[in-house]
């Protein structure tokens, strides 16, 4: 039925087949979406959050979903920028994942702050000094980036390229892709660390506050470089898993070794300084504000298990395994070490959210937990069904693996 | 007290005279038109501009000893966590008076300004705010209540502060009288354990007693250089306090 939007060469499943896929995700969606405007309309009452636990899951998710999205930009630094053609096999793949995952995550913030109506104060009020502020204008421009480059993805459609304006309009399209790749590095170079500084900043969270570097706390320029790390991971884990999907070898096996050399070089690189970063707030940082560092972890369940872990099971060990040659080229050792990568990332962002808030800061105050509502969990459910719907139909309708054609044929 | 100059408004509460009784607490909600709570709120969704604490010395009976600690905006000075991370400017500091003031009208509801507080003196509006058919005629004139989705703090008593400075402009006066600006939880208190006024005139008994010995504030290493100051004779609350979270922590 849709066999005429289908790029030639390429082999897709029936459309009943393909809608039986979807139907399970359109339901989840709608359920996503129920959650989401009982949020929006009766209030964040709707959520477990609280005056103490100010963020929730949803910024703990926004954050470890921007960190993976990170593909997105550095796979197109390193395509477009540092010339490594080889990647060119997975830079389609990865801008769908990066604009899933971005616009996934700025829909939930509109979700989670209390007057959405609101957001275009952020533009007209700017705070120069919060790192929020930084963090709204990256990412609405990034955002804007990653639409305009999907834009030759979607144009290049079997149909729409029968429209000559398109092709013309996605052929001017490419020769600014250079300078999209630069802006969109350059954009999320700040938002990713943004992310970070935003707890970084934290003077009254002892256990967030870094000593800065710069203008920005050391969390900037870890959460830069660990985002950096995982995006390639993250590019291989989906990648992979719609090679099982769909039954189709998508890329060359090289090309998954190379995105897991360069995840095992970064994530080498973010675990030795974010172990320097570790011993500077433990030495300087935390007792320079009164604390000992064992007063954070004496508070179960997050004892001095979580760091270890962070650094060692899901930051050092996955790094070791990457950068072995011959363990990558194992693809149950590859594919576990990047999900163990991607772990990590998301333990760090769980870490700076969920543990910050749950310390106490007073001598009369308790240590607090928190689980999250059926609505917000309902309303991230909707983004990964989004994303699931986004990427299915780019996938069948749009060429998001160049080799995938050649591969068949061979 | 001049309003027109440099003035740090500021208290020092005295614990060694607070009994507990939550006057402050009633008389600050009253004053500041914060709704009654919702059916549904709990302990950590409530709104409670000032908030009473108790903090034990730990030591099981007859040795068991008790403080009652007042919390509300402690109106950092310098570092102002609140402030500098608001992304809309809906957080300053009026040079004027030292006071930090929250713009609930500017206010996103991102909620970045309570992860911040280390004092967790900010509230979040989770519901609209509602009173019983016939409470609103007891609504304050001189303070906007907020709507839902918005962050609230204590402010002082800004709307007292701007009766005060009505009045003397009225009556032909730069400078408004001591007397005429009194925070709502100051003139509630019975055991008078809180002594509000110019922290930067020497001469007031405020700034006297923010110097006086057993005189501190909370997570001063944070050089925060808050203008909420706290008394008490008791070595074992200074120790408490120097100790930050607690040596025994209460598993969560």
């Amino acid at each position: 039925m849709d066999r005429s939007y289908i790029a030639r060469g390429l082999e897709r499943c029936t459309t009943r087949r393909f809608l039986m896929w979807l139907l399970p995700w359109t339901l989840l969606l709608a359920f996503g979406l129920y959650a989401a405007g009982l949020c929006l309309f009766k209030g964040l009452n709707q959520t477990n959050m609280d005056n103490r636990f100010a963020f929730g899951l949803w910024i703990f998710l926004d954050l470890t979903v921007i960190a993976l999205g990170a593909g997105a930009f550095f796979t197109g630094f390193l395509v477009y920028i540092l010339r490594m053609h080889e990647l060119k096999a997975v830079i389609n793949s990865a801008v769908v994942i990066g604009l899933v995952c971005y616009s996934g995550a700025v829909t939930v913030l509109m979700v989670d702050v209390g007057q959405p109506l609101r957001a275009w104060f952020t533009f007209w009020h700017p705070n120069v000094h919060s790192m929020l502020t930084e963090v709204t204008f990256c990412i609405t421009c990034y955002l804007t980036v990653l639409a305009i480059e999907y834009l030759p993805l979607l144009l290049k459609n079997r149909r729409l390229r029968q429209v000559p304006s398109f092709l013309v309009f996605e052929f001017e399209l490419h020769r600014v892709m250079y300078v999209l790749a630069g802006v969109g590095t350059f954009l999320s170079f700040f938002h990713q660390g943004s992310l970070g500084g935003l707890y970084g900043v934290l003077r009254g969270r002892p256990f967030a506050f870094r000593e800065a570097l710069g203008v920005w706390p050391s969390t900037f320029f870890l959460f830069v470089l660990s985002a950096a790390a995982v995006g390639p991971s993250f590019v291989l884990l989906t990648t992979w898993l719609v090679e099982k999907i769909t039954g189709h070898q998508l890329v060359e096996r090289t090309v998954m070794q190379k995105l897991g050399r360069l995840s095992g070089v970064l994530l080498i690189v973010y675990v030795l300084l974010k172990t320097i970063d570790t011993l500077v707030w433990m030495n300087r940082t935390v007792p320079g504000e009164g604390f000992s560092p064992q007063q954070f972890y004496g508070f179960e369940p997050f004892g001095v298990w979580i760091l270890f872990a962070e650094i060692v099971v899901f930051g050092l060990l996955p790094a070791v395994v990457l950068l072995d040659a011959r363990r990558r080229a194992s693809q149950a050792w590859l594919l576990t070490a990047a999900g163990f990568a991607c772990f990590g990332v998301a333990l760090n962002r769980f870490v700076m959210t969920i543990q910050t808030l749950a310390l106490p800061t007073l001598p009369f105050d308790r240590f607090l937990s928190y689980w999250p509502s059926w609505q917000e969990v309902g309303t991230f459910l909707a983004v990964v069904a989004y994303g699931v719907l986004v990427y299915s139909l780019s996938y069948r309708y749009l060429i998001l693996f160049p080799q995938e054609r050649d591969l068949k044929a061979r | 007290m001049a309003a027109n100059k440099s003035a740090r408004y500021g208290m020092v509460i005295d614990l060694d005279r607070c009994t507990g009784c939550g006057a402050c607490m009633v008389a600050c909600a009253i004053e500041n038109n914060v709704p009654p709570a919702n059916a549904k709120a709990t302990e950590r969704t409530g709104i409670t501009w000032m908030r009473v604490h108790r903090l034990g010395n730990g030591r099981p009976f007859p040795d068991s000893r008790a403080v009652f600690f007042p919390i509300l905006c402690q109106q950092c000075g310098h570092h102002t966590p609140c402030v500098a991370v608001c992304p809309q400017n809906a957080v300053e500091v009026d040079a004027a008076t030292g006071i930090v003031d929250q713009m609930p009208q500017r206010c996103l509801g991102c909620r970045y300004c309570m992860a911040a507080c280390p004092y967790h003196a900010r509230y979040f509006n989770w519901w609209d705010p509602a009173w019983p058919a016939g409470m609103e005629k007891t609504l304050n004139p001189d303070v906007a209540p907020r709507m839902r989705g918005v962050v609230e703090k204590c402010n002082l008593c800004h709307g007292r502060l701007h009766r005060a400075e009505s009045k003397a402009a009225a009556e032909g006066r730069r400078d408004i009288a001591a007397n005429d600006y009194v925070p709502a939880c100051v003139e509630a208190c019975p055991a008078k354990a809180i002594t509000f006024g110019d922290l930067a005139d020497d001469q007031t008994e405020v700034a006297q007693l923010a110097r006086s010995e057993g005189a501190f504030r909370l997570l001063e290493k944070l050089g925060t250089e808050s203008k909420v100051y706290y008394r008490s004779e008791r070595p074992w609350v200074h120790q408490a306090v120097k100790s930050g979270i607690g040596k025994e922590p209460q598993r969560g």
